[in-house]
């Protein structure tokens, strides 16, 4: 079996004197979708940052397709192939839609063209010179998602992509990630919704405190209910 | 002679250009503090002292080397920029992550320095600094002579404003520093070398008050000084425009040159403090300033 394109062990991290991160353990193959659950204030948010390199106070290791990451600078992390779609979706307001669209460098060749980011994102489309925040929450997230997949990063942090949004656009996320999981996008996603994550995930991990408490494929799903029930209180 | 509400036209024609040169400088300087405090989040306070060093360096270089003003105008900004790069790469840069307290702090001792350098090796009182000569003289506009190096400061100063303002609303350069403004550090996770961003626009802020020193040498004498007297006036101008405002920076400073020229016809006494007055009524009306996003 060929070696995972992440592979996070004992990551632990800080925001200033305050321990957030105790010790998580997590590993992605290339072409997956891993999804990781858990009550708020549990860490998940922290882990997709701290792999990103935002958060800088973090001991433990981060390996990226074979590549040490834990001393590259914040803006090399990018370069390497990872992208990050934070969960408050980071669309700027003095940039236009298509401006924003553009503003991330690519880092390697493979990523979508425009104009199949438009045919994926009509909407978008048709509100390009619109200022980025006058889009609707869902046509942002679809904004902060196309954004990522023009730079031809291989592997996505997505934080909690379907947050308040109506049911119909969450169904709309749910077939772009399909559509990105075809044509072999590796995604690591925080979700509090487990009824979406469950059609597009492959494996989950349940955080709790700081650390990965469970993990399980998707078709054990069903013997989990329980557990999730208890763990989530939903 | 005509004679417009009980002003004689000349007058009034004479200090529009007075007030449209004096805002010439405060649009220049104005514009370079915006920037500098939209994505620094620093209040250059050094920032009368980098245009003194302007000046002074067109007079160095026009002594020393015998480069003239036109060259000068493009070193001089050039030679600041640099001079600032370094000052934001070893010792600026270490207080972004300190209350912005230090940054003006910083920045205020560093003015206190350049100028006191200055002031030792060139005494207070000023040097001339002679325009160019396809600039020297002046045409007949009928109702009054305007000397045509004061004319060209109006022209030039317009067009770095404008040609700046369109370098940071439409290239991708300016995309970065507007997106950076707003949020740096996911920029910096888009792969974008932010670190090197703060330093090219500290560079571009400085350079532009340089910029306006080289402008102001051949007006106004060449002294240690200049900047100081200047500097308050522009604050007021920037938060008038509205703190981190490109737009604001610009326009505001051309209006309130204008406003204090014309206060110097119609209420000569009211002419110095014109400008603190209406950053009161702002401040009161509208906090944010003119062009200023509420928060």
């Amino acid at each position: 079996m060929n070696a995972p394109l992440l592979k996070v062990s004992a990551l632990q991290a800080w925001y200033g004197e305050s321990h957030v991160l105790h010790g998580v353990d997590l590993h992605v193959n290339e072409g997956e979708m891993i999804c990781i659950l858990g009550r708020n204030g549990m860490g998940k948010t922290t882990t997709l940052r701290t792999i990103m390199g935002i958060l800088r106070k973090r001991s433990g290791g981060i390996e990226f397709a074979g590549q040490d990451m834990m001393s590259v600078p914040l803006h090399k992390t990018a370069r390497a192939g990872l992208g990050f779609i934070p969960e408050e979706r980071g669309i700027f307001a003095s940039l236009s839609v298509e401006e924003n669209l553009m503003l991330p460098p690519k880092v390697a060749e493979g990523g979508m063209s425009v104009e199949e980011i438009y045919e994926l994102f009509p909407n978008l489309r048709e509100r390009r010179t619109s200022p980025g925040t006058k889009l609707s929450g869902g046509e942002q997230q679809m904004l902060a998602l196309a954004r990522i997949l023009r730079t031809g990063a291989r592997c996505l942090l997505l934080d909690e992509p379907t947050e308040g949004l109506a049911p119909v656009i969450i169904q709309a996320i749910g077939e772009v990630l399909v559509k990105l999981k075809q044509r072999g996008m590796t995604v690591v996603l925080v979700e509090q919704n487990f009824r979406f994550a469950a059609k597009v995930a492959d494996r989950f991990y349940l955080m709790d405190h700081g650390r990965m408490t469970a993990e399980f494929p998707v078709r054990d799903l069903p013997q989990r209910m329980d557990l999730l029930h208890r763990e989530l209180g939903v | 002679m005509m004679m417009i509400f009980g002003i004689p036209l000349q007058a009034l024609m004479g200090q529009l250009l007075v007030g449209l040169i004096n805002g010439s400088f405060y649009a220049l300087l104005s514009l370079g503090l915006a920037v500098i405090f939209g994505l620094l989040r620093v209040i250059n306070f050094a920032h009368g002292a980098q245009y003194m060093l302007g000046a002074f360096t067109a007079l160095l270089l026009l002594t020393v080397a015998g480069v003239n003003y036109w060259l000068a105008l493009i070193l001089a900004p050039l030679i600041v920029g640099l001079l600032a790069a370094l000052v934001e790469r070893t010792m600026l840069s270490r207080l972004y992550n300190l209350d912005p307290l230090y940054g003006l702090l910083f920045t205020f001792g560093l003015a206190l320095a350049i100028e006191g350098t200055f002031r030792y090796f060139y005494g207070a009182s000023g040097k001339p600094y002679a325009p160019p000569a396809q600039l020297s003289g002046a045409v007949n506009l009928g109702f009054m002579f305007l000397p045509i190096y004061r004319g060209w400061v109006v022209i030039a100063s317009l067009a770095v404003c404008i040609a700046v303002w369109l370098l940071i609303e439409k290239t991708k350069l300016g995309a970065y520093l507007r997106a950076a403004t707003e949020n740096p550090v996911l920029v910096q996770a888009f792969g974008v070398n932010v670190p090197l961003l703060l330093t090219l626009t500290y560079a571009l802020g400085a350079g532009l008050a340089a910029f306006a020193g080289v402008l102001a040498a051949p007006i106004y004498q060449v002294s240690p000084l200049m900047g100081s007297n200047l500097i308050i006036i522009v604050f007021a101008v920037v938060v008038v425009g509205g703190m981190g405002s490109i737009l604001g920076a610009i326009v505001t400073g051309y209006l309130l040159g204008v406003v204090e020229g014309l206060t110097k016809v119609f209420y000569p006494e009211a002419s110095n403090i014109v400008i603190f007055v209406i950053m009161a009524i702002v401040l009161i009306l509208r906090p944010a300033g003119l062009f200023g996003k509420e928060a």
